[in-house]
C-alpha cells in the first residue's frame, strides 16, 4: 500500500489527508478554542438575522468588547495581582468580562436605533460599526500605550483529572470539549440552549415568524419591533463574549484590529450554518479546523514528500487558510442556503392608505 | 333561504358597532363617518370597490390602523382597539386578503403564534397544541396533519388554516377579507359551509367581498361602501347584483360584456410539446399543445400555481422553454426575446404591473413607449423624440381612458386602475397578431375592469388572436371563446367558452378532472 503515496499528486493528498486527520484528533482542544469567536460571532448573527435584522458589524462589536474587556479589567486589576480561583478566574476578569459584554450590548443598541426606529441601511450601518471599532480602539490603544498598565491576565483552561484524561476514548472527549476557558464553555452550552429554544420555545417560534414575516406577527398581536430590539441587543451580549475571548481568555493583552476578520468569518459559518446555532457551530468548527492546520504546520510539521513539499510554501499562506475556505465555502454554498425571508427590511407598522 | 337565515339573525343583539368612523389619509378621507352594526350570529356583508374604504374600516377594527374619530363598542361597551393584541383579546378575528401566514412555519407553528400552549415557562406544548388543532379540524369534516409546512398546502387548504386561526383563539366576531378571491367555487362552497355551522354556534361574521353573487348567496345584511361612506344596506332577498353593483359604483353599470359571435379565423398561435421548469429547475409546464385563432379569445382558467406563471414567461421571451416549440402564423418564436415579439407585433400585459408592466418612477410619457422607445418616431438616430412620445402618451392616455393631470407625472402616482389601463393602452396599440393577457384585471374596481373587458373583445373582433390566462375564473367565463383548464402544468379540458359552467369548471380547477377530494398538498411542494 506504502507506494500509493508515492505516486505524484494522489500520493500527495492523500498524505495530506492523512495529516490532516492527525492534526485534528490530536489538536480537538484547540480546534474548539479557535472557533470559538467564530461561533459566537455566528450565534451573534443569527440572533440578530433570524428576527430579520442583517448584521454585518460583528467583527466590529466584537473588537470595541474585546477593547473595552481588556482595559476594564486591566483597571480593576491596577496592577495588584488578584488570587486566582479556579480555571483563573479573578474579579478584574470578572468584571472586564461584564464591560465586554455591556460594550457589545451598547454597539448593538446603536445598531438595533439605526436598523429598527431609524430604518436606516442596515449594511450601512454595519460597516460603520467595523470602521469606527478599528479606528477608535486602535487609537485608544495607542493612547494607552504611552503610559501602559499591566494587563489583568486571562482566563485558563479547565483542567480534566488524570485519571479521566487517560481513559482511551472519553479522556480525549472530554479533553476536547471541556478543557477550556470558561468563555469557550459558555460557547458550548449556548449553541445547544439556542438551538432547542429556536425549535421548543415560544421566543424561538416568534423569532423565526417575526424573520420570516413580520406582518403576519404582528396581526397574530406580536410586538414585532420589541422583539428585534430584545434580540439585537441579546446578540450584543454573544459579540460581547466573543470579544472577551480575544482578551480575557485566548491572549491577555490588546492588539489593535486583533479580531481580524472573525467577525466576517462568523458571518460566512453563519449562512454556512442554514441560519442555525448547530449549523453556525459546525462551520465555526470548519474555520476552526482551518486556522488549526495553519498552526500545526509550523509546530508540529509532516514529514515526508508532503513536508518538503509544504516547507517551500510561505508561511502566510496558511495563515490566510481560514480567509481561503471561507471564499471556497462561500461560493459553493450562497445561493442554497435560503435566509430568513424578511432579513434586512425595516418593519413599518402603520399600515398605508390603499 | 337567505331571507330564512336573516330572520332569527335580526331579532339578535347587537355583536359590534361601530359609529361615526372616520379616517383622513393624507389627500383622502378612507372612511367618512360609517356607521355599521352587526348582530349576533350573523354573517354581515361588507360590499365596494377596491379604494372603497373597506378594508381600512375592519384594520380600524382589528387595532391595525388608529382612526381619527369614532367609536367601537362591542355588546353594547365602548371599547379601545390600540393593536392587533387588543383585538384579539376582545374576541375579534381577522383573515386577511393576502395570507398572513409564515410559509417556512407548520400549520401548528402558524395557529399558535401569538398564543403558545406552554409545556413550562420557557418550552411550548406541542402535544396540547396539536390535540386542539385536530379538534377543530372538525369544522372542515378533514383532519389537516399539523406538522404539514404553510409553504406545501394548497392555497385553498392555507386559507383553511387562516381560518383555523381565528377558531384557535374562540372568535366571537371573525373578519374575512376577500377570503374566495383566490378559491375555486367548490373551494367556497365549502369554506361558506364552514361560515354557516360557525354563525350556528353565535359567531359573527364580517364577510368583505366585491363579488355580488356571492354575496347574495352566503349574506345575511349587506352594508355597502363608495368612497369611503356607507351609501346604503340591503337584505340578499330584496335587491339583485344590478342593484348592488349601481349601489357600489355609483351608475349604471354593464356587468357583463356584449360580445357578439368570435369569427376565428387561421391559427395565429401554435404551440406543440412545451414544457417548462420554474427557477429550481423543477419542470411545472408539461408539454402543453394548443392553438389560438385569429380572432378568437382562449383562455386558460386554473389555480394560481398550476404552471401559468411559467407558461406565460415562457410565451413572452422572459424564460426559455425546456423543449417544445411556440409558432406565430407559421414561424417559429420559441424562445424569442421580448423584443423580437414586439417586433412581430404581439402584445403582452403582465400580471404584476409593478415589476414587468411600468417603471414607477418614469413619468407615463417614458412608460407609453417601453417597448418601443428605440424605434421611429419615438427615436431618431440616437436621439429620442420627446415631441413624438409625449404625442403618443396623450393618445393612450385619451384612448384608454388614464385619468390623470398630465402625461409628465411618475406612473407611481396612478391608481391601479388606471396604471392597468395605461399598461392596457400601451399593448394594444396598433394592428396586432397575438395579445398574451396574465391576470389583466387583477385587483381592479369595476369601472376599470368593464372598460379593460371591451377593448380585449374590441381586439378579438379585429381579428388579434387573444390568450387570456386567469385565476379570475369568472372573467375566463365572460371572455373566452374557448376554455383550457391548466392542473399541474397540463392542460386537463379544452371546452367551448359559451356553453362551459362556473361548476364545471371550478371543477376541473380544483381535481384536474380526477375522482375524489382536492389534495392537501400543492404541486411541487414538499
Amino acid at each position: 500500500m506504502d507506494f500509493i503515496l508515492h505516486v505524484p499528486v494522489i500520493g500527495l493528498l492523500l498524505q495530506f489527508i492523512g495529516y490532516l486527520l492527525s492534526v485534528m484528533a490530536t489538536n480537538g482542544s484547540l480546534i474548539i478554542t479557535l472557533s470559538t469567536p467564530i461561533a459566537l460571532g455566528a450565534l451573534c448573527g443569527f440572533m440578530n438575522e433570524r428576527s430579520g435584522v442583517v448584521n454585518i458589524g460583528i467583527e466590529g462589536m466584537m473588537l470595541f468588547a474585546a477593547f473595552v474587556g481588556w482595559y476594564v479589567a486591566a483597571l480593576v486589576n491596577g496592577g495588584a495581582p488578584s488570587n486566582p480561583g479556579p480555571m483563573g478566574i479573578t474579579l478584574p476578569l470578572l468584571v472586564g468580562l461584564l464591560a465586554a459584554i455591556a460594550a457589545g450590548v451598547a454597539v448593538s443598541a446603536l445598531h438595533a436605533w439605526l436598523s429598527i426606529s431609524v430604518r436606516a441601511n442596515q449594511i450601512i450601518s454595519g460597516t460603520i460599526i467595523n470602521i469606527e471599532a478599528l479606528a477608535i480602539t486602535g487609537y485608544l490603544n495607542l493612547l494607552i500605550s504611552q503610559n501602559p498598565i499591566p494587563s489583568a491576565g486571562n482566563f485558563q483552561s479547565f483542567v480534566v483529572p488524570h485519571a479521566a484524561a487517560s481513559v482511551p476514548i472519553l479522556g480525549w472527549l472530554l479533553t476536547t470539549f471541556l478543557a477550556h476557558g470558561p468563555i469557550t464553555l459558555t460557547m458550548l452550552v449556548l449553541v445547544i440552549v439556542l438551538q432547542v429554544l429556536l425549535f421548543r420555545s415560544r421566543w424561538g417560534l416568534r423569532t423565526r415568524a417575526v424573520g420570516e414575516h413580520p406582518r403576519a406577527a404582528e396581526t397574530l398581536g406580536i410586538d414585532v419591533i420589541r422583539l428585534r430590539y430584545r434580540n439585537v441587543l441579546l446578540g450584543g451580549v454573544l459579540a460581547g463574549l466573543g470579544g472577551a475571548w480575544f482578551t480575557l481568555e485566548y491572549i491577555g493583552t490588546f492588539q489593535g484590529g486583533m479580531t481580524g476578520g472573525r467577525g466576517y468569518i462568523a458571518l460566512a459559518a453563519l449562512i454556512f450554518g442554514r441560519w442555525t446555532p448547530i449549523g453556525a457551530f459546525g462551520a465555526a468548527l470548519v474555520f476552526g479546523i482551518a486556522d488549526t492546520l495553519g498552526q500545526a504546520v509550523s509546530f508540529n510539521p509532516p514529514t515526508g514528500d508532503l513536508g518538503a513539499v509544504l516547507s517551500g510554501v510561505p508561511e502566510q499562506v496558511f495563515s490566510a487558510l481560514p480567509y481561503l475556505v471561507t471564499i471556497i465555502v462561500l461560493a459553493g454554498v450562497v445561493g442554497r442556503s435560503i435566509p430568513p425571508a424578511a432579513d434586512g427590511q425595516p418593519y413599518e407598522r402603520e399600515a398605508k392608505a390603499t | 333561504m337567505s331571507q330564512a337565515a336573516s330572520s332569527p339573525a335580526a331579532s339578535k343583539p347587537a355583536a359590534l358597532e361601530m359609529r361615526g368612523v372616520t379616517k383622513r389619509f393624507p389627500g383622502v378621507v378612507a372612511n367618512d363617518h360609517i356607521d355599521l352594526d352587526v348582530r349576533r350570529g350573523e354573517i354581515h356583508a361588507l360590499l365596494g370597490e377596491n379604494g372603497a374604504g373597506k378594508t381600512t374600516l375592519m384594520n380600524i377594527l382589528y387595532g391595525l390602523v388608529t382612526p381619527d374619530e369614532g367609536e367601537i363598542l362591542l355588546g353594547g361597551k365602548t371599547v379601545t382597539i390600540a393593536s392587533p393584541a387588543d383585538a384579539i383579546s376582545q374576541g375579534i378575528s381577522m383573515v386577511h386578503q393576502h395570507f398572513m401566514l409564515v410559509p417556512v412555519l407548520t400549520v401548528a407553528e402558524n395557529i399558535l403564534l401569538g398564543e403558545e400552549p406552554m409545556a413550562n415557562a420557557v418550552i411550548m406544548d406541542r402535544k396540547a397544541a396539536h390535540t386542539r388543532i385536530r379538534e377543530l379540524g372538525r369544522f372542515f369534516g378533514t383532519e389537516i396533519d399539523p406538522d404539514l409546512r404553510v409553504a406545501s398546502l394548497s392555497v385553498g387548504w392555507q386559507q383553511r388554516v387562516e381560518i383555523l386561526k381565528a377558531l384557535y383563539r374562540n372568535a366571537d366576531i371573525l373578519v374575512l377579507d376577500e377570503p374566495t378571491a383566490v378559491l375555486t367555487p367548490q373551494e367556497t362552497k365549502e369554506i361558506f359551509t364552514v361560515l354557516r355551522r360557525l354563525t350556528a354556534e353565535g359567531t359573527s361574521i364580517i364577510f368583505i367581498s366585491h363579488k355580488l353573487y356571492e354575496v347574495l348567496e352566503i349574506a345575511d345584511r349587506i352594508t355597502v361602501i363608495r368612497r369611503g361612506k356607507v351609501v346604503g344596506s340591503r337584505i340578499p332577498s330584496e335587491t339583485d347584483e344590478d342593484d348592488l353593483a349601481e349601489l357600489m359604483v355609483g351608475r349604471e353599470v354593464q356587468l357583463t360584456v356584449d360580445r357578439g359571435e368570435s369569427h376565428p379565423a387561421a391559427v395565429t398561435l401554435s404551440v406543440s410539446g412545451l414544457t417548462v421548469s420554474d427557477d429550481r429547475g423543477h419542470e411545472v409546464v408539461h408539454g402543453l399543445d394548443f392553438e389560438v385563432k385569429a380572432g378568437e379569445v382562449f383562455g386558460i382558467a386554473g389555480v394560481a400555481g398550476n404552471g401559468q406563471d411559467e407558461l406565460v414567461e415562457a410565451l413572452a421571451g422572459l424564460r426559455r422553454p425546456a423543449s417544445g416549440t411556440v409558432q406565430l402564423a407559421g414561424r417559429s418564436i420559441t424562445g424569442a426575446s421580448p423584443r423580437r415579439l414586439h417586433n412581430l407585433r404581439v402584445g403582452f400585459v403582465p400580471a404584476d404591473r409593478h415589476r414587468y408592466g411600468l417603471v414607477l418612477v418614469f413619468p407615463l410619457t417614458d412608460n407609453s413607449v417601453l417597448t418601443s422607445y428605440y424605434r421611429a418616431p419615438y427615436s431618431r438616430g440616437l436621439v429620442r423624440d420627446a415631441d413624438a412620445i409625449l404625442r403618443h402618451a396623450e393618445q393612450v392616455i385619451n384612448d384608454f381612458d388614464v385619468r390623470t393631470p398630465s402625461p409628465l407625472v411618475h406612473a407611481s402616482t396612478l391608481s391601479g386602475g388606471n396604471q392597468q389601463k395605461l399598461i392596457v393602452g400601451r399593448e394594444f396599440f396598433g394592428d396586432l397578431r397575438l395579445l398574451v393577457l396574465d391576470q389583466p384585471t387583477r385587483g381592479l374596481d369595476v369601472g376599470s375592469i368593464e372598460f379593460i373587458h371591451r377593448q380585449v373583445i374590441a381586439k378579438r373582433d379585429a381579428g388579434t388572436a387573444v390568450l387570456l390566462i386567469s385565476a379570475e375564473l369568472d372573467e375566463v367565463l365572460e371572455l373566452s371563446d374557448r376554455i383550457g383548464v391548466m392542473y399541474r402544468g397540463r392542460l386537463v379540458a379544452v371546452m367551448d367558452g359559451r356553453s362551459a359552467t362556473r361548476e364545471e369548471v371550478g371543477l376541473l380547477m380544483a381535481t384536474g378532472g380526477r375522482e375524489g377530494p382536492p389534495p392537501i398538498i400543492a404541486e411541487g411542494a414538499a
